[in-house]
């Protein structure tokens, strides 16, 4: 497993435009760090205070930062799609497998690389959240620190299982531009059946039953969108505004079920291929 | 003797297109192998079915007497086909690196390979920033990083200037006098007669021949004669029951023999019978000839 993940390093560390689009994925989630310590001062009027929302306290910024600082796997999505590309285009595939690497290491040493980023992701944000958590909670809540850490967990998920769906194009079309462009297509084509779903052919309730099983709605629901919920925080009256947001387990197992699916297709994908 | 490899029955479609039909042979150790065939004849087919990059359709194909599984056993395998692929943003030295990672050897034979390709100077430079013969020669010098077992060549002249063609001879050349096992496929003649000791040769996906390059044709050679009378020497030879097809181009008579003869014996025939020669030379046809002779009649 460590002389298949060198090998992907290799590959990518040393590609200029991988190497900035990684640090990049990484530089991008300290914004939250430093969003969460600024005061910003409108011209003396008064002064936007984002701590004073309480939404960098425990367990909320869990919740938060995960979900904002996921939408930085576009950066890393990127990376995913040209490593299968740059392969087919520098015909290296072919160079690799003559070489003696045979298609399911060709297809593992990508993946592991995907799970290590994932991870160090996670760790990553894990981190980031934790300094703001300590910064503005009081010492009473040491305890509940660790409260809502599990969409740390959702986080990881949610990583591998996009990255997966991105490597499967990637290695369906060949072409990074063109894979990126169907991912896009994809999202919308998704979007379109659960308007249809809700709106059309059934209700809410049987659309949202329906979708959770569709990848880009079950990567979504792993984190649900947390706006609701500071809104619900500083509107206690409003009832209706109650959702469930939890991290449920079977949302990761849908998403580990695509994870398995897409890395398996692409693997018969490209046995079935000749080179 | 050890055997290298072994292909039996071996079938590839593309569609409705037969690339390779059918197709056995054996290549065994310590032997200079050529592959001939004329474009679309299914050599690079057949090299990419052996090296895992296409899938076969039927038949088989076993490495070093089928112990180890594909994948395994190309690591054992040095092979370059059509053009050199390396990383193109990646330095020689980087590319090699990555190879090494991938066949499982140490990276101690780099400058080794590098100093025998002549590519040590450069090996800081990215790949991108190579000639098409620097690529070929790094492609060779990648090749033989582990010390091959059999080295599998591609057209490995193919686009390259005079130069750089002589160079990768000289390189082949070298490699086959250290005894290693050599499989090349060409369709060009001259380059297969100087080096290979024995050929496999495919038309439109099918052997027509496999063995040394000496038994292609059941032929006993010819004479190329010259001398004064050239009528009665024609007369002579028809008479002669040693020889078949007898043609007369640019003053010069081209018998062929139909059984084994010495150039003495002729030599000493024609003087009995009064005639002197001028020029007197015993040939085998050139594996140019042996090949369209082959190939054209089936």
């Amino acid at each position: 497993m460590v002389r298949l993940l060198h090998i992907e390093f290799i590959k990518l560390w040393n590609n200029r435009t991988s190497r900035i689009l990684i640090l990049t994925s990484f530089i991008f989630p300290f914004s939250i760090l430093i969003l969460s310590s600024i005061k910003i001062p409108f011209f003396g009027f008064f002064t936007l205070d984002l701590g004073k929302t309480g939404i960098f306290n425990v367990p909320i910024i869990w919740h938060i930062s995960t979900f904002f600082i996921a939408f930085f796997k576009i950066f890393f999505a990127i990376v995913v799609v040209s490593m299968i590309g740059n392969e087919y285009s520098n015909r290296t595939i072919k160079q690799n497998l003559i070489d003696g690497l045979s298609k399911k290491e060709f297809i593992l040493s990508k993946f592991y690389f995907i799970l290590t980023y994932s991870l160090i992701s996670s760790i990553v944000v894990f981190l980031i959240t934790l300094i703001i958590a300590l910064f503005h909670s009081s010492y009473t809540e040491m305890n509940l620190l660790f409260r809502g850490s599990e969409f740390v967990l959702a986080y990881f998920f949610k990583l591998v299982g996009f990255f997966s769906l991105c490597f499967f194009l990637g290695v369906l079309i060949k072409r990074s531009a063109f894979a990126l462009g169907f991912l896009f297509i994809s999202f919308i084509v998704e979007m379109i059946l659960y308007a249809l779903f809700k709106w059309k052919w059934f209700n809410d309730q049987i659309a949202d039953q329906i979708m959770q099983f569709f990848p880009f709605t079950s990567l979504w629901s792993l984190i649900n969108q947390p706006i609701q919920r500071v809104v619900a925080m500083s509107v206690p009256e409003k009832q209706d505004l109650i959702y469930d947001y939890s991290v449920h387990w079977h949302e990761v197992l849908i998403v580990v079920g695509w994870t398995g699916l897409f890395i398996y297709l692409s693997y018969v994908l490209l046995k079935k291929r000749d080179l | 003797m050890e055997t290298i490899l072994t292909v039996q029955n071996l079938t590839k479609k593309f569609g409705f297109l037969t690339a390779v039909k059918d197709l056995s042979f054996t290549i065994e150790k310590g032997n200079v192998y050529g592959i001939l065939g004329p474009n679309g004849s299914g050599k690079s087919t057949t090299l990419g079915i052996i090296l895992n990059v296409v899938n076969r359709t039927a038949g088989d194909f076993s490495w070093f007497n089928g112990n180890t599984s594909t994948h395994e056993a190309l690591k054992k395998v040095g092979a370059i086909i059509e053009r050199p692929n390396f990383y193109p943003y990646m330095s020689a030295i980087q590319n090699l690196k990555l190879v090494c990672k991938i066949k499982e050897v140490s990276e101690t034979k780099i400058q080794e390979k590098l100093e025998l390709v002549g590519l040590w100077e450069r090996k800081d430079s990215k790949f991108k920033t190579y000639s098409l013969g620097m690529k070929q020669r790094l492609a060779i010098a990648s090749a033989l990083l582990n010390d091959p077992e059999i080295l599998i060549l591609d057209e490995p002249t193919n686009g390259l200037d005079p130069q750089g063609i002589h160079q990768i001879r000289q390189i082949i050349k070298k490699i086959a006098g250290q005894g290693t096992t050599i499989l090349l496929a060409s369709h060009l003649l001259d380059e297969v007669e100087k080096v290979c000791s024995h050929v496999v040769i495919l038309r439109k996906g099918e052997k027509l021949y496999s063995g040394p390059v000496d038994g292609m044709l059941a032929s006993h050679g010819f004479f190329e004669l010259r001398t004064t009378d050239m009528d009665k020497l024609e007369q002579l030879l028809d008479k002669n029951a040693s020889f078949g097809k007898i043609t007369r181009e640019n003053g010069t008579l081209t018998a062929f023999l139909k059984e084994e003869m010495q150039a003495e014996e002729l030599n000493k025939i024609l003087y009995e019978k009064g005639l002197v020669l001028s020029h007197l030379v015993k040939r085998k046809e050139s594996l140019e000839e042996q090949f369209l002779t082959l190939t054209k009649n089936n």
